[in-house]
């Protein structure tokens, strides 16, 4: 890395800015000001429209495995959706998604 | 703000996250110290931008040394869902004042969202003051172990064992925020149109895919929900 000083902490200081205005947009902006239908019945779907393809790419071409699909984690993936569907609880599901993962993990290594 | 049941209730909420974060905060800590930014720099990235995606791939591109407007373009791209969450949560907690709206922008993590976006669709007759004292109970065990698990990772350096499949602590949290979340045919369409979008439109640069995915997602989320509501009248 061949960065200066001055070079990183504008990364840094710009990231943040830009990161906190983007945060702010429209909760700031908006405010108490009441947004069409149309509009709210996009918004519903935000969550479930970004998330799932935020992770696609992390559980079928881990970085940690050079982009290559990995049964531990495509099981561990498996693993977490059922355990979430079956008993509708994070922290269950986290604890169970993660035990997969370790249990796949020395199995096959 | 007095700590309500509301707050309490985004506590439990919130601290099963702890298990994800640490992780992602730890290893942070030590990908950015191993690319040789000191601690000042790691503790500036996780406070002053506080999104652990935005600040791996800015991190990644600085190893890669790309010219510093590259990378503030492409981490920035990788946020850009924040303006969709702020706009989803403007209903529900725009009616509170205009610092308590700055508060609640800066603590905007996806597990904040995600955790109280849920509540309010469950529960809508909440107050925007109980919304807003839920979201405060969701990140308050969130965020500082956020900072701690960045700075344990950058003062321990290179001791965190190699080859341990960590990084999965993401998907995993994800997948048990989004699965309770498919509760209609309408989000069931949202999240295969997000998937197959971000498959499709993997080729285009700065996480530009993952953007154009997540808008015909909510677009087809959105079309669902009219198309069955007139079912219904019909």
């Amino acid at each position: 890395m061949s960065f200066s000083t001055a070079q990183i902490w504008t990364i840094i200081i710009g990231l943040g800015l830009g990161s906190y205005l983007l945060r702010l947009s429209f909760l700031g902006i908006i405010g108490n000001r009441d947004l069409p239908e149309w509009v709210l019945r996009h918004l519903r779907y935000t969550a479930v429209a970004v998330m799932p393809g935020m992770i696609t790419p992390l559980i079928l071409f881990p970085q940690a495995t050079d982009g290559t699909l990995d049964p531990v984690r495509l099981g561990a993936a498996a693993a977490t959706i059922a355990i979430s569907f079956l008993t509708r609880n994070a922290t269950l599901t986290i604890f169970g998604g993660a035990a997969v993962l370790f249990a796949l993990h020395f199995a096959i290594h | 703000m007095a700590f309500s049941k509301d707050f309490w209730q985004g506590v439990r909420d919130g601290t099963p996250f702890i298990l994800v974060i640490l992780p992602f905060g730890a290893v942070f800590g030590v990908v950015a110290t191993e690319a040789g930014l000191n601690v000042a720099q790691v503790m500036g990235f996780s406070v002053l931008v506080i999104a652990g995606a935005a600040q791996f791939v800015a991190v990644q591109m600085m190893v890669d040394n790309a010219p510093v407007l590259i990378v503030l373009a492409a981490s920035l791209a990788v946020n850009l869902r924040m303006a969709m969450y702020s706009a989803s949560l403007a209903p529900h907690l725009g009616k509170i004042s205009w610092w308590q709206r700055g508060v609640v922008s800066y603590f905007m993590v996806d597990q904040a969202y995600a955790a109280s976006i849920l509540k309010y669709e469950q529960t809508p007759d909440m107050t925007p003051q109980r919304k807003m004292s839920y979201y405060f109970g969701v990140i308050t065990p969130i965020c500082p172990v956020w900072y701690l698990a960045t700075w344990a990772g950058a003062a321990l350096g290179t001791a965190v064992p190699a080859g341990l499949p960590i990084d999965f602590a993401v998907p995993i949290t994800f997948l048990a925020l989004i699965v309770p979340m498919l509760r209609t045919l309408a989000h069931v369409a949202a999240a295969m149109a997000s998937i197959l979008g971000v498959l499709v439109f993997a080729f285009l640069p700065f996480n530009l895919g993952l953007l154009l995915a997540a808008l015909l997602a909510m677009m087809a989320g959105a079309e669902v929900e009219r198309r069955l509501a007139l079912r219904r009248q019909a």
